[in-house]
């Protein structure tokens, strides 16, 4: 079994982080994880990517081989058009927020950006701003979209939630409550 | 033994730690930086300019991790913590090796006492750099043994080993690391920690005094201790003769993305698979490159950086047998490996890519923070020359570089660390208007300060602009080594004239003195220094989570 995501977002969305909640829920299940991401200048408002890997056998390269990646989970739909030449056209999906960051003066029609997306064989377009307001903190829109992708994790949801409630627990039962919220209407809105 | 996630920086700092390391020394660099941030979160103070602890777990004894003013002082640092007895590190990226160059190939002729490892990230594809250079070259260029990690695991273990090796043969010991190794995690197993060893300060003094007579010793002895570094280097490579079509060399993380197609090319040759050489210890052996060049009809070389083994073997007069790799084109000699790259040369085909958008893609460019003190200053800065002909604004290394771009279009150079201060005083020396450096604090404290007292000695008619946000913010945000109050006095004492030392608010409320201020002082004919002074917002950010 080998499932490779890659993540990716533009710098500042703080979107790469919940990469570790996976990376975290996979090990605990006795899976090989491999993840990889790029720090220091491209991360100012650029576009960022983080690739992950998880396998129940040896994993070598850090970065997914093109035409490979199973999921592209991306926290904006620019970016998520980005990484398509990674994508399996086989087998992989992709599962993008629909909210574009507009912080660069040429970024296209965002329905030309959406309608690209719409035409791949297997996407899901989650609003997950909205869905994260509704869970009450809209900070936690990039576990809306985990949720949207749970059941094409190699882990069970449980093992995700625990990992949320490991990752947040500093910041508060409020904070912890909102994020597991987020995740369960994320799994809900998926389609 | 315990099992922990670990980046390629921070098996690094985990293994010396549990080495036994005492003294930590650093200052920041993509992609290095997280050597010394994981140190002190493990020492006790996160985001200090110094952190220090002893515990249980170090015996009682003392431990120190500190930022320092530049790779030089650091390395220093490192040095006399070796010299009185303990072990020590200092971790830099690749472009920092250039600035402790001279310690460095000096520090291969004394006699090291306690182990002492040199860390240089090295950043091919320039994702955060402005070159990409290798430092194998470097560390043959001092005659020192290089260790080369193919993953984190390997990390690891050969910064343990350098350690040993360091004390073993009284000579510094570098490793290598690369962008995709430093910041990749995965599952690391740890040894159990020893206490901090100490072996007393070194007694042998001429070991240590470089002054030609005794130089000249210590030279010998490091080019006798050659052959050893080569002989073990030869037992550390590993070599598997198997099919005799290819024979496939690799280093670093040559390795992975060689495993990663390996299989693919064994199901296309019968499944045989290549012969293979793994080499991760400089200066390499020969022996084993000779008995893979004996068994095979070709042979591919995978390395990570420039093309420095596969020079080797070609050499001047030819290998026996063909070589692909980066200088015959097989692999780009530009950027890095990748495991698609590197499937192409192994002969595969490549993997259909069948999804492509059908519209243009805009880059997205990294940009300042949403209120970023540094936009603030720009906008003064471009405001005070609007309608000046005659400028020239040179920039340094840090986040305001981004400045470059639009909408500031700004300034018009970046070359190195403080180059700044030193290239708008060039240019005013023979003649240029209005020659204005661009430097954070952090890079001032680093290398300008030096290139200032030229201009002050040179009364050069110069504008240098210090935009303090107290932390090195480029790198995630570390604290400066020196403090906003300090620096207008460091100003005086280097001798800029206290007339023309400004302190400013980097803030739009006080854009039109900022201009004012500015306008004037670019019309001053002699050294003038504006501070703009307001914190880095993600310095903020960090310090208010911990």
């Amino acid at each position: 079994m080998t499932c490779d995501i890659i993540l990716c977002g533009v710098g500042g969305q703080g979107g790469l982080s919940v990469s570790v909640v996976i990376a975290r829920a996979a090990m605990a299940a006795g899976l090989n994880v491999k993840q990889s991401e790029i720090h220091g200048m491209s991360q100012r408002g650029g576009e960022v990517v983080a690739h992950l890997r998880i396998a129940d056998g040896a994993i070598y390269s850090p970065t997914i081989p093109r035409g490979r990646a199973d999921i592209i989970l991306a926290f904006e739909p620019l970016e998520a058009l980005r990484y398509l030449s990674w994508l399996s056209a086989e087998r992989g999906t992709v599962i993008s927020a629909i909210t574009p960051i507009r912080n660069i003066a040429s970024y296209p029609d965002i329905e030309m950006v959406l309608g690209e997306l719409r035409k791949l064989p297997r996407m899901r377009l989650v609003d997950a701003d909205s869905i994260a307001r509704q869970a009450g903190n809209v900070r936690s829109a990039n576990l809306v979209l985990v949720g949207a992708a749970a059941d094409l994790l190699p882990v069970p949801p449980e093992a995700i939630e625990k990992e949320i409630a490991g990752l947040f627990a500093r910041k508060g039962e409020a904070v912890v409550q909102a994020n597991l919220k987020a995740f369960d209407l994320g799994r809900k809105a998926r389609g | 033994m315990a099992q922990m996630v670990l980046s390629g920086d921070e098996a690094v700092a985990q293994a010396a730690l549990d080495a036994g390391l005492a003294g930590a020394f650093a200052y920041p660099g993509t992609p290095s930086t997280e050597i010394m941030e994981y140190l002190q979160e493990h020492i006790g103070s996160a985001h200090q300019v110094t952190s220090s602890g002893a515990s249980a777990e170090t015996g009682g004894t003392l431990r120190v991790a500190q930022w320092c003013a530049n790779e030089k002082t650091a390395y220093e640092s490192a040095l006399g913590a070796s010299f009185a007895g303990r072990r020590a590190m200092v971790s830099m990226k690749h472009v920092g090796l250039n600035v402790a160059m001279d310690p460095f190939t000096n520090s291969a002729l004394v006699r090291i006492n306690g182990g002492l490892v040199v860390v240089v990230a090295d950043d091919p594809g320039m994702h955060s750099s402005q070159d990409e250079q290798d430092s194998r070259v470097l560390a043959d260029f001092a005659r020192v043994p290089c260790f080369e990690p193919a993953d984190q695991q390997e990390a690891y273990d050969m910064t343990m080993l350098a350690f040993d090796y360091s004390e073993q043969h009284e000579v510094p010991v570098m490793i290598r690391l690369t962008t995709r190794l430093a910041h990749a995690r995965a599952m690391v197993h740890t040894a159990p920690p020893i206490a901090i060893p100490n072996r007393g300060k070194m007694t042998d003094r001429f070991s240590w005094i470089l002054m030609p007579a005794f130089a000249r010793g210590r030279w010998n002895v490091l080019l006798d201790k050659q052959a050893v570094f080569r002989s073990d280097a030869e037992a550390a490579s590993h070599l598997e003769l198997c099919s005799k079509k290819l024979g496939v060399i690799t280093c670093g993380l040559g390795l992975v993305y060689y495993k990663e197609n390996e299989n693919e090319w064994a199901a296309v040759h019968d499944g045989e698979r290549p012969s293979h050489l793994h080499i991760g210890q400089y200066p390499m052996g020969t022996e084993k490159i000779r008995q893979l060049a004996d068994h095979v009809e070709r042979l591919l070389v995978i390395e990570e950086g420039y093309p420095y083994i596969e020079r080797d073997i070609r050499g001047i007069f030819g290998a026996p047998v063909p070589v692909a790799g980066k200088m015959s084109g097989e692999l780009p000699l530009a950027g890095e490996l990748n495991a698609d790259s590197v499937r192409a040369a192994l002969g595969l085909s490549p993997r259909d890519i069948a999804l492509k958008p059908s519209i243009d893609l805009p880059a997205r460019p990294p940009q300042f923070c949403q209120g970023c003190p540094h936009a603030d200053s720009f906008t003064a800065l471009k405001k005070a020359l609007e309608g000046e002909a005659e400028f020239f604004a040179a920039s340094d290394i840090g986040c305001y570089t981004l400045s470059a771009l639009p909408p500031w279009n700004a300034v018009e150079s970046c070359v190195d660390m403080g180059a700044s201060v030193g290239m708008a005083r060039g240019a005013a020396a023979v003649g240029q208007k209005r020659a204005i450096g661009l430097i954070g604090d952090s890079t001032f404290y680093h290398s300008g300060m030096t290139n200032l007292i030229d201009a002050v000695r040179h009364s050069t008619p110069m504008t240098l602009i210090i935009l303090d946000n107290g932390a090195t913010g480029m790198t995630g945000a570390q604290p400066t080594i020196g403090t906003t109050s300090q620096l207008p006095h460091l100003l005086e004492g280097l001798g800029v004239e206290k007339d023309h030392i400004h302190v400013l608010e980097a803030h739009k409320r006080a854009h039109e003195q900022n201009v004012e201020v500015i306008r004037k002082e670019l019309a001053y004919e002699g050294v003038s220094v504006i501070v703009m002074v307001r914190e880095c917002l993600e310095w903020l950010k960090k310090v208010r989570v911990s």
